[in-house]
């Protein structure tokens, strides 16, 4: 089956510009925000993110990227260990609120693994999570609070989001396929 | 950081594709004879995220949860037996240390027996360190878990050339086309051997420079045979320090001198200490590594030991993150 776009570059700038209002709106300002993007592709929606959040409040929100490959629940299961990319978060996260952003929110498995790379780099305020596309098929109790596109998928497709400063080119589709995905 | 322009005609392309997990190709570590250049760019890309863990408050990290490292050490260590049980910690592996002198191997206990009944504890990583050479490869033969060469008699100890290649590299930014040094007893330096390895994938050209009784019979032959053109020997400290990079001092064992290799230490120490004047011969922002614990006043001054080229400290702490490193490729996931 082809692949199916499901959002346009515009679509996601305006997915993008509504929840930064909502991050702005939910935390009255932008003063004590973090923006945390998990690698790979959350990193450049986190730093769109605060792109627009200066455009609005005139205020540089800190981006930090994360790598939660070493604390997967599924790593000792793994024939091929995933390489890790560096995390780099530039402040103390403590008292923050901290506003994870990914690309697609599945499982949850992820976001759980997330929150623990999180909370061994200082305690936050808050956790909050951002995501541009929730597919559903939760595995964990975990919701997000800002949600660029809700996609309801079957397990069997699999959504894909790119991004220019990955991918050269900002577009989200939808693939069928036999195997099960992550 | 400075950048340094190859001293030499040595041409390895610095500009690489980023190293893929799908290159690692190891169940044990034993030695870098058997390393390909992309597999340590893999272990470095890998110690670069270990290294940001090891700037944390809490340095731990929940990857290796319920794997069992076992240090098993037939040779007395500090540094790298702790290096080794930190780094597994430091992932939250269970550690076991087992001491030779301390255990039943002191009740005659083979090595293979011992290595049967540790593995049948349930270890999923076995670091050892023997004073012959070959241990860990006669080892591998009776063992499933995965094994690593934490020092084998004269040689091997590929973390350390991993660490000091890693060292280098975060202060140079590069590995291709450097000129380094190593000093001293060669002879009887399994960190020389494995360095000779790991540099000559790396694109270093390697000076091994040493008194002609504390080099290995045979050298020359063997880098013929071999076919190393980027490895010299030069037994002038003077000429081999001119325009490195890298500047290595070995230790040297006084015991050496019993054994009739040396005439006087005191001659040792006046051709072939590694002192200011002669470090000056080197280029100038020359980095100063030791695979420690050093003899400061015989391979080395204290002036230069603790200088402001030295980075012998750093050696010890980039030692954890390659260790993580290590650990974390051959025991992450299930490859048995």
């Amino acid at each position: 089956m082809p692949e199916r776009i499901l959002m346009s570059p515009e679509d996601m700038q305006r997915a993008l510009v509504r929840v930064a209002h909502e991050i702005l709106e939910r935390n009255k300002g932008a003063q004590d925000i973090v923006l945390v993007g998990m690698q790979t592709r959350g990193v450049p929606l986190a730093e769109r993110l605060a792109t627009t959040i200066q455009g609005l409040e005139g205020f540089a929100v800190p981006v930090g990227s994360l790598d939660i490959s070493l604390y997967r629940d599924d790593i000792s299961s793994l024939a091929l260990k995933p390489i890790i990319h560096r995390t780099d978060v530039p402040v103390d996260v403590t008292n923050k609120q901290v506003v994870l952003v990914d690309d697609v929110f599945y499982t949850g498995r992820s976001i759980r693994a997330a929150m623990d790379a999180l909370i061994d780099l200082g305690r936050p305020q808050s956790i909050q999570l951002a995501v541009l596309v929730d597919r559903g098929h939760r595995e964990l109790p975990i919701r997000a609070d800002y949600v660029g596109k809700n996609i309801p998928t079957s397990r069997n497709e699999e959504i894909k989001v790119y991004v220019k400063e990955v991918d050269s080119e900002d577009k989200v589709t939808l693939l069928s396929s036999d195997k099960e995905n992550d | 950081m400075k950048t340094t322009e190859p001293s030499s005609s040595v041409t390895t392309p610095e500009a690489f594709p980023p190293p893929s997990i799908g290159a690692w190709q190891h169940r044990h570590i034993l030695d870098l004879d058997d390393f390909t250049r992309e597999e340590i760019e893999l272990v470095f890309e890998i110690a670069d995220a270990m290294a940001e863990i090891l700037t944390r408050e809490v340095k731990k990290v929940p990857t290796l949860r319920g794997k069992t490292v076992v240090t098993l050490f037939y040779e007395p260590s500090t540094r790298t037996r702790a290096s080794f049980e930190l780094a597994a910690k430091n992932l939250s592996a269970d550690t076991v240390s087992l001491d030779a002198s301390k255990s039943s191997i002191a009740k005659g206990e083979s090595l293979v027996d011992s290595l049967r009944t540790i593995q049948a504890l349930g270890a999923d990583v076995i670091v050892m360190r023997h004073l012959q050479s070959g241990a860990p490869y006669v080892a591998t033969q009776y063992i499933d878990c995965s094994m690593i060469n934490a020092g084998d008699g004269w040689h091997a100890h590929p973390s350390q050339a991993l660490l000091d290649l890693y060292t280098i590299r975060r202060h140079l930014g590069k590995l291709g086309g450097l000129k380094a040094a190593i000093i001293g007893d060669i002879m009887h330096s399994r960190v020389a051997r494995s360095n000779v390895w790991g540099m000559t994938i790396m694109g270093v050209k390697v000076v091994l420079c040493a008194p002609p009784t504390l080099l290995p019979r045979g050298l020359n032959s063997f880098i013929t045979n071999c076919k190393l053109p980027n490895v010299s020997i030069e037994t002038s400290v003077e000429s081999a320090l001119e325009k490195a990079d890298v500047v290595m001092p070995l230790r040297l064992q006084i015991e050496r001198q019993q054994s009739g290799l040396l005439p006087t230490l005191r001659e040792y120490v006046q051709l072939y200490q590694l002192t200011e004047e002669r470090l000056s011969l080197a280029k100038p922002h020359a980095l100063v590594l030791h695979p420690g614990p050093m003899n400061e006043g015989i391979e080395i001054s204290p002036e230069v030991a603790h200088g402001a080229q030295s980075v012998i400290e750093e050696q010890v702490t980039n030692g954890v993150a390659i260790r993580m490193a290590l650990l974390y490729l051959i025991a992450g996931g299930k490859n048995k």
